[in-house]
């Protein structure tokens, strides 16, 4: 795909390639469950705690415990200085996650109660929502807690003409020719099922389906990462 | 043909094929496939699979120990607070002696301690109770809390660690499996040394080996040495009634 104006990327990978990734289950020990997940220079941290009751009570569902996913950056995540504390984006990301996760966990076994997760980014690359996505699902097994299936996530995207996966700021923000598309996808590991998927850009119907094709690809390789992580801890533990 | 394999499994990872297989606790099926549904060990007995959690919340079993702190009295029993999801329920009926329904503050009241043994646990909830001997109310002592997931180290194999330190300490040594562990002795110097050991080994929790490290440090604190010297002191006589009380 060498046509339109972006031809090489910026950091030297193939259009199919993700950035360097490396995760880990663990780094918080007061926790119930948790996990870190690092591709190139972005990095998330997942905590799960839970289940515990629910307060207020009047939120409680007698059928199902549920799931509360709070997403947030670090202030010294990015070059120019986050303000701490909840914001329009912060709660939006928070809530996709939780619909995405809730896709795989099962709390009916847990009536009454919640289960919550806290994402926090510490360095920030593009592609945090998924980044944080692949460390919260690692957490939520960490902790233990029924799950279908696993979960792994991935920002595709195209910029001028060039489609491609694990988009990173510099072509997040490619001005040039058709500009920057966004999608970030999260894929079920089992049936492969799409449990996220957002659009920010422009891009034709034909090209979304490649753009998918791309990202369950790159979701096989991710998968890889976070179960080679949860079994080299679970080696330590037994 | 009893055929038995360990391995860790992740959510939604496929156990093994077939359908002579059955799918028990943390495991579901998916056509021909057994699958994962929790992280953890799993365990393919005679056709049955199961996958045991290594990490996380407790989850209450049947005939575990718990050590709780009661948060709320009802009319026919206590509510107890173990750490996990939910709370435990205490009814009066299952306490050693007769209580009076008006006056049970006066035999548990809010924040203090027990022991219990999880007499059932259903979809809604647990059932605890305290009739057996050696459950009941804590007095003294101190609570220290390791977490769930350090339990089986602190016992060891077949009780070895938890009777090495009673034996090393002279204290009385209770370990609940929600991951709370009663220290009780009549030398608080000797409590406060339980509590270091059980630190060091919910510290070192993951390094093979640790009963020799354990007893090393247990020496290194100078503890191990009191112990056979009295018993050296010990005549014969004393000697053979310790032996018929054990």
């Amino acid at each position: 795909m060498a046509e339109g104006l972006y031809t090489k990327r910026f950091d030297g990978r193939t259009f199919e390639e993700c950035r360097p990734m490396t995760a880990k289950v663990g780094v918080v020990p007061s926790a119930d469950g948790s996990a870190s997940f690092e591709t190139g220079d972005t990095k998330a941290i997942a905590v799960v705690r839970g289940p515990r009751t629910l307060h207020p009570q009047h939120m409680q569902n007698p059928r199902t415990g549920i799931l509360r996913v709070s997403y947030g950056m670090m202030p010294f995540s990015v070059w120019d200085r986050i303000r701490p504390g909840p914001s329009r984006r912060s709660e939006e990301i928070g809530k996709v996650s939780e619909w995405a996760l809730s896709s795989v966990v099962d709390l009916s076994g847990f009536p009454n109660t919640v289960v919550d997760v806290f994402i926090q980014i510490p360095k920030a690359d593009a592609g945090t929502r998924v980044a944080g996505l692949n460390a919260a699902a690692m957490a939520l097994a960490h902790a233990g807690l029924p799950m279908k299936e696993m979960l792994s996530a991935i920002a595709a995207g195209k910029a001028d003409k060039t489609l491609l996966v694990d988009v990173d700021k510099a072509e997040e923000d490619f001005h040039d020719g058709e500009g920057a598309t966004d999608i970030p996808l999260a894929i079920t590991s089992r049936s492969k099922e799409i449990a996220l998927l957002q659009l920010d850009g422009k891009i034709s119907p034909e090209e979304l389906t490649t753009s998918i094709e791309m990202a369950k690809k790159a979701c096989d390789d991710i998968l890889k990462v976070q179960m080679e992580a949860l079994k080299n801890a679970g080696v330590q533990n037994g | 043909m009893a055929e038995k394999t360990r391995q860790i499994v992740i959510p939604g990872e496929t156990i093994c094929t077939g359908n002579e297989f059955l799918p028990g606790d943390g495991a579901y099926r998916d056509k021909t496939d057994i699958v994962a549904n929790r992280y953890g060990i799993a365990n393919v007995f005679e056709k049955h699979v199961k996958v045991t959690p290594v990490t996380g919340a407790y989850y209450p079993r049947r005939g575990n120990t718990m050590i709780a702190t009661i948060v709320d009295i009802t009319f026919n029993g206590w509510l107890l607070d173990f750490g996990g999801a939910g709370n435990a329920f205490l009814p009066v009926s299952e306490v050693s002696r007769y209580v009076n329904k008006n006056e049970m503050k006066e035999f548990l009241d809010f924040g203090e301690s027990v022991i219990v043994k999880v007499w059932d646990v259903k979809a809604r909830g647990v059932d605890a109770s305290m009739k057996m001997r050696g459950f009941g109310k804590i007095e003294g002592g101190m609570i220290l809390t390791v977490g769930p997931n350090k339990v089986p180290r602190i016992i060891g194999r077949e009780g070895s660690m938890v009777k090495m330190i009673k034996d090393a300490t002279g204290c009385n040594v209770t370990v609940g499996q929600n991951g709370k562990v009663w220290v009780s002795g009549n030398d608080t110097g000797m409590e406060v040394a339980t509590k270091k050991i059980i630190e060091f080994i919910t510290e070192n929790a993951t390094i093979a080996g640790l009963t020799a490290k354990v007893e090393n440090f247990i020496k290194d604190m100078g503890l191990k040495n009191n112990k056979p010297e009295i018993i050296a002191e010990n005549t014969d006589e004393d000697k053979a009634t310790e032996e018929v009380e054990n």
